[in-house]
């Protein structure tokens, strides 16, 4: 830019951050190299691209320039130093832990979380020997209270999936820097647009891509962000980072790349063994949704407080979840973390039960009944009679999704069409 | 000088300016990082100047290594230095006597010694410090933009191959502009 030390605004790292011009082609859109891998300049280059002492390109489980576009992009939006982009949210998750756990140790992790998350952390992640121990994010000293000698990480949602519920993120990564460990963010449903979680204490950051990121419900993708913040040495807590490598002749990752060393172990570690890399397509479509991010993420809350006001009062509907309503449970965290708007996501709870849920998700017409959120179109879905089928009803009500619950992702269409649709499913 | 934070351009203008670097505190160890930043300097067309009084006299990818900064029998524009924080001082006064005086002092990450800048900036060097040059020269030039790092830079010009290969990138702009 030509004024080099003017700090540039969101929207404009939105559209331009990690996307300069393609040095070869001079391409002013993002290509997609579709390559599975890329011609050494010589043996010497070759040796030192292996060896980590250039930065280059080898091979797309590793790396790809199109989603390194990705990675820059989504690590400038958030303020961190680094970004690693994987095949689905889900995948950067195993990153992280793979890169901070060995079998044995333990995580905490909020209970309000993404059902999927939920299940990958008491039963994948346990066969893995990664213990979680679930704490209440309505009582932040469970958290407190849960930290043991084994404890390795704190994960949260900054906006929980699905009831639209905050989470109070700084003291509970006050309680991690006490423990000395890593405080993980889930900001899939708010976005930095929303929130950026590093503000508040995040040292990681995690998305699913696939959602409002992305934007469009094309791809599936996930990325993992630096904050730069964690001292990985000072413990010794975190082989993977403070101790000589084996994998590469006994680099010690920390101190050789300093504050943005999480996410090359993620790298060079995680996504070269496990694998998980993102198909350089769905980075081109998720870079391309993010340009749009800041305009549509405002629209999406709007929509949905329009949504939540409508449904708060209508005869059909017992209750409303979603912390965008003036007189929500979670209104006050919400006004601090996420001021511009709580997100599209909330659940709501119909007056007739199962039944009404069913006919609900049966008689939209706008609506498209799918098991996603953070689609430009507006969504539902019955958990007790799809997602959560399998569970007792007790158990469908612990987890928030009772059998009168839908979920509701509200898109970005007129929203006079949103409610109207609504109106007439719960009235039909 | 504000060692907080250092503007790009001031980077860019050191690292597009020197051309002969002595590194002190060089390890022959090649997976150390003293090693990564020797190695990266010199395939970006830096001459490198290994400093380690136990190598001193052997040859490291072609480059004699020196026991000592006054040692080197050519001028040296920066002085590159991989000692802790307390060890700077000696170092900075051991470049001042150099004839003719570096121009700059440059110490790696966590290394920082305020009084040692200072020392060098009365003398007329620019110092930097707790910073790296490798990590440096691939934000500014982008090549670190591959492996996902915030260069915490945007533009509308596209970034110059060095030449010597597709995966080489230099400091300035395509079309021959530097960008400062
Ligand atoms: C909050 C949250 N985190 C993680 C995930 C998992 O992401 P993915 O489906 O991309 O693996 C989801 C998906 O619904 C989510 O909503």
């Amino acid at each position: 830019m030509a004024d080099a030390e003017r700090i540039p605004g969101f929207d404009t790292l939105a559209i331009h951050a990690g996307a300069k011009p393609d040095p070869t082609t001079g391409a002013r859109a993002t290509p997609i190299y579709q390559t599975a891998s890329y011609v050494f300049d010589d043996v010497d280059h070759a040796a030192s691209l292996f060896g980590l002492q250039a930065f280059g390109n080898i091979y797309t489980r590793i790396g790809n320039p199109t989603c390194a576009v990705l990675e820059e992009r989504v690590a400038a939006l958030e303020g961190g130093t680094a970004g690693l982009a994987v095949a689905s949210g889900h995948a950067a998750q195993v990153l992280v832990m793979q890169a901070l756990l060995m079998p044995g140790d333990e995580f905490i992790a909020s209970r309000k979380l993404y059902g999927g998350s939920i299940n990958q952390f008491n039963h994948a992640f346990k066969s893995f020997g990664w213990n979680v121990v679930w704490a209440d994010p309505d009582d932040i000293s469970s958290f407190e209270r849960a930290v043991t000698p084994k404890t390795k990480a704190i994960f949260v949602e900054s906006i929980a999936n699905p009831g639209g519920t905050v989470t109070d993120l700084e003291p509970i990564g006050a309680i991690a820097r006490k423990a000395g460990v890593p405080f993980i963010v889930d900001n899939t449903l708010a976005t930095p647009y929303l929130c950026k979680p590093i503000d508040f204490g995040a040292d990681i950051v995690v998305h699913s891509l696939t959602k409002f990121l992305g934007g469009h419900g094309n791809s599936i993708g996930g990325i993992i962000i630096d904050a730069g913040t964690f001292n990985w040495s000072r413990d010794k807590k975190y082989p993977m980072l403070c101790e000589p490598r084996p994998e590469y002749a006994g680099i010690v990752l920390h101190e050789t790349f300093g504050n943005f060393a999480f996410a090359i172990a993620c790298r060079v570690l995680g996504l070269r063994d496990l694998g998980p890399a993102l198909s350089p397509f769905n980075a081109f479509l998720i870079s391309t949704g993010i340009e749009t991010l800041p305009l549509r993420m405002q629209r999406h809350c709007d929509n949905a407080l329009a949504v939540a006001d409508f449904l708060s009062t209508h005869p059909n509907v017992a209750w409303v979840s979603y912390g965008g309503l003036a007189g929500d449970k979670y209104h006050g965290l919400a006004k601090k973390y996420v001021p511009k708007g709580c997100g599209a996501v909330m659940t709501v709870g119909l007056k007739g039960g199962y039944d009404a849920g069913v006919k609900l998700v049966s008689n939209v017409k706008l609506f498209s009944h799918l098991a996603n959120i953070g689609d430009t179109k507006s969504l539902i879905i019955h958990p007790a009679s799809t997602t959560h089928r399998q569970l007792s009803d007790e158990q469908k009500t612990k987890a928030g999704a009772g059998p009168d619950v839908v979920r509701l992702s509200i898109g970005i269409e007129d929203k006079a069409d949103i409610i109207a649709d609504l109106d007439q499913g719960l009235r039909a | 000088m504000n060692h907080d934070s250092y503007p790009d351009t001031y980077i860019r203008g050191i690292l597009n300016t020197v051309k002969t670097v002595a590194m002190v505190g060089f390890s022959p160890n090649t997976t150390r990082p003293s090693y990564f930043v020797f190695k990266y300097l010199l395939e970006r067309g830096f001459k490198v100047i290994p400093i380690n009084p136990g190598q001193a006299g052997k040859e490291f990818l072609g480059q004699t290594c020196y026991a000592a900064l006054n040692d080197v029998p050519e001028p040296i524009d920066m002085v590159d230095i991989f000692r802790a924080s307390e060890h700077v001082m000696p170092i900075v006064e051991d470049a001042l006597k150099l004839q003719p005086k570096p121009q700059v002092i440059w110490t790696q990450l966590t290394v920082r010694n305020d009084e040692a800048a200072a020392v060098a900036e009365a003398a007329g060097l620019k110092v930097v410090m707790n910073r790296c040059p490798k990590i440096e020269y691939g934000r500014l030039s982008s090549e670190i933009s591959w492996m996902g790092i915030n260069s915490r830079t945007l533009s509308n010009k596209r970034a110059q191959n060095l030449g010597g290969g597709f995966q080489r990138m230099g400091l300035g702009e395509a079309g021959g502009k530097k960008n400062d």
